[in-house]
């Protein structure tokens, strides 16, 4: 379980988020959205530690982050950055054993650690290009293999920013469906994402956040309406119901 | 056997072997494999290897050592595979420190420790300067590390500079011959004074090996993994700093040992710090100690200035590596 108690992060007199109260139950699918610069990937990396909260405190398990050495706290989450590059020749394979570097205490990797690596890259269907140069592979491939390195990490929390960027509908699917199973393993997974139809389809809780405050927070249903996404995105939405009972988001043409 | 355990197996067997043939070679030949022979027996020969070739060898292999592994964590921190070891400012720091010393106290003075002595204490100078420049609450910012080295860089540059201006027509012969780099100078005691500081760098460095992959992913995934950044970057520049103030102290400035060696050894077999660190250590030993033999062997009775040769060779060596393998290079 995760505790945000009156987080705020302050930089340059400026408030990225603030005064955000969130109680993070195991097994959820948390999705947090809203406009660009909206605060989403700010709180993301302050849940996972990265940054340090200006006001309020964020607690794992009742226990401060800051309590937490740094590969206790990479063994109990895992972060998925949106943008990343590497400019040395390493392998897919090699990529994904990097997340068991909070298992190993400088030591080679176990078989062990090599199939928990393999089964990772299984689980995105990228067992396939495993042995292929990791800076050689397309945008949508290397974010699976991103997607299977934090699989091989085996947190309890995964944080992912964008998980979905450069992927094909399948992909995107299937990275959702991921997120999904992880959850029903009592794990939780909390995503920052833009596409809210997916935000729609897949999680359980949504917050929405605007300047950095929190707007609106509870399931699709209720948070993912015309009026609340009018005046948090600008712009005018029909919603319209899916054929499978969430509530599908088009934008209009015209901008308020 | 692992393709890298299989590299790594033949650089440490090379090693010995580039050793004796490198001290079996100059003005008086001793056969590479009569060399254990001399020195048991005493035979022909005998001084010159003791007292003249092995000191010199033995300080091209750690001076080649401690600037490949150096040039290696630089570009595992800096993220880029174009980082070489001056780039913290240790270079120029040591070159201005030894600039000052010949020119403005006499290159004589505190006999042969004055010079080294002088070049290693403002190489350290400057990447402590370098280092402070950068660092905000506690937190080093790589890119402004990276800037403050470029900038020390060209400021101790103008200050060398300076010193050439205002050397006399001695003083600038020694203080050009001391910034072209060589092992003429190589004696035992340097080795010794040396081998130390090699132990305790190459050790510090060869510790960082797992983090420094990790941190390829990027800073903020390095910490996301677990791993101390800051704690890296402080030992890796420490490591940097006292190996390659160390190197430079002991041998002048000599080039692109740094720069090709973890290149070499990647494009051999990957990228792998805890692969690539202990085998360029063993490349760069290597590499020097056979520059170090062209440069007193081709043109004799004269010497070439090492450094001279490894630009000469690494230059387009390493230019043919981009073009030959643009891609696996990646700029």
């Amino acid at each position: 379980m995760i505790e945000l108690e009156e987080v705020g992060y302050q930089i340059n007199g400026k408030w990225l988020v603030r005064d955000i109260n969130l109680i993070i139950k195991n097994g959820m699918l948390w999705g947090f959205v809203g406009p660009n610069g909206a605060g989403k990937s700010t709180l993301l990396r302050l849940i996972s530690g990265e940054l340090i909260p200006t006001t309020g405190e964020i607690r794992f398990f009742g226990k401060p982050i800051s309590s937490f050495e740094p590969k206790e706290l990479a063994r109990l989450r895992a972060y998925l950055q949106q943008k990343r590059d590497i400019n040395f020749p390493f392998t897919a394979l090699e990529i994904v054993l990097f997340g068991r570097y909070p298992y190993l205490n400088g030591t080679k990797e176990t078989g062990c650690d090599i199939a928990i690596a393999h089964k990772a890259l299984r689980q995105v269907e990228a067992d396939v290009f495993a042995e292929r140069l990791y800076p050689t592979l397309s945008g949508g491939e290397a974010s699976r293999v991103d997607v299977a390195r934090i699989l091989a990490q085996a947190p309890g929390l995964f944080l992912l920013d964008e998980p979905t960027n450069h992927l094909d509908p399948k992909h995107q699917v299937q990275i959702f469906n991921l997120c999904k199973s992880i959850c029903d393993q009592g794990k939780t997974v909390i995503t920052a994402i833009h596409d809210l139809n997916l935000a729609s389809m897949y999680a359980d809780q949504l917050l929405i956040l605007k300047n950095g405050v929190s707007v609106a927070c509870g399931p699709p249903k209720s948070v993912l309406t015309q009026n609340m996404l009018t005046e948090t995105y600008g712009v005018s939405f029909n919603i319209l119901p899916h054929p499978d009972g969430y509530p599908c988001v088009m934008p209009n043409l015209n901008i308020l | 056997m692992q393709k890298r355990t299989k590299i790594l197996l033949i650089l440490i067997g090379l090693l010995p072997v580039s050793i004796c043939i490198a001290a079996g070679i100059g003005a008086y030949q001793i056969l590479p494999w009569k060399i254990p022979r001399v020195l048991l027996f005493q035979e022909d020969g005998f001084a010159v290897l003791v007292y003249v070739r092995f000191p010199r060898v033995v300080l091209a292999a750690l001076v080649g050592a401690m600037l490949a592994i150096s040039g290696t964590t630089l570009q595992g921190i800096f993220r880029n595979p174009l980082a070489d070891p001056g780039l913290i400012g240790v270079t120029a720091g040591a070159g201005l420190g030894a600039s000052l010393w010949i020119v403005l106290i006499g290159g004589g003075a505190l006999g042969m420790w004055g010079l080294p002595i002088a070049a290693f204490a403002c190489g350290m100078l400057v990447t402590i300067g370098v280092w402070k420049i950068s660092e905000s609450q506690g937190k080093v910012h790589t890119v402004t590390l990276l800037l403050a080295g470029i900038a020390l860089n060209s400021l101790a540059g103008a200050c060398i500079g300076l010193m050439t201006f205002l050397a006399d027509d001695e003083q600038l012969r020694s203080l050009t011959f001391w910034l072209l780099g060589g092992f003429g100078g190589a004696t035992w005691h340097v080795v010794f004074v040396t081998l130390p500081i090699t132990i305790v760098g190459v050790f510090v460095l060869l510790q960082q090996a797992s983090a420094l992959n990790a941190i390829s992913l990027g800073e903020s995934e390095a910490y996301h993994l677990g791993v101390p950044t800051e704690t890296l970057k402080r030992w890796s520049v420490f490591g940097v700093a006292l190996t390659v103030g160390a190197a430079v102290s002991a041998a002048g400035g000599i080039g692109f040992v740094g720069l090709v060696v973890p290149h070499l050894l990647r494009l051999m077999g990957g990228a792998d710090h805890r692969y690539v660190l202990p085998g360029s250590a063993l490349g760069g030993a290597i590499l020097l100690i056979l520059a170090d033999l062209f440069s007193r062997t081709v043109v004799v009775p004269a010497e070439l200035p090492v450094g001279v040769v490894t630009a000469l060779i690494g230059g387009p060596f390493f230019l043919w590596l981009l073009i030959r393998f643009k891609r696996e290079v990646f700029l």
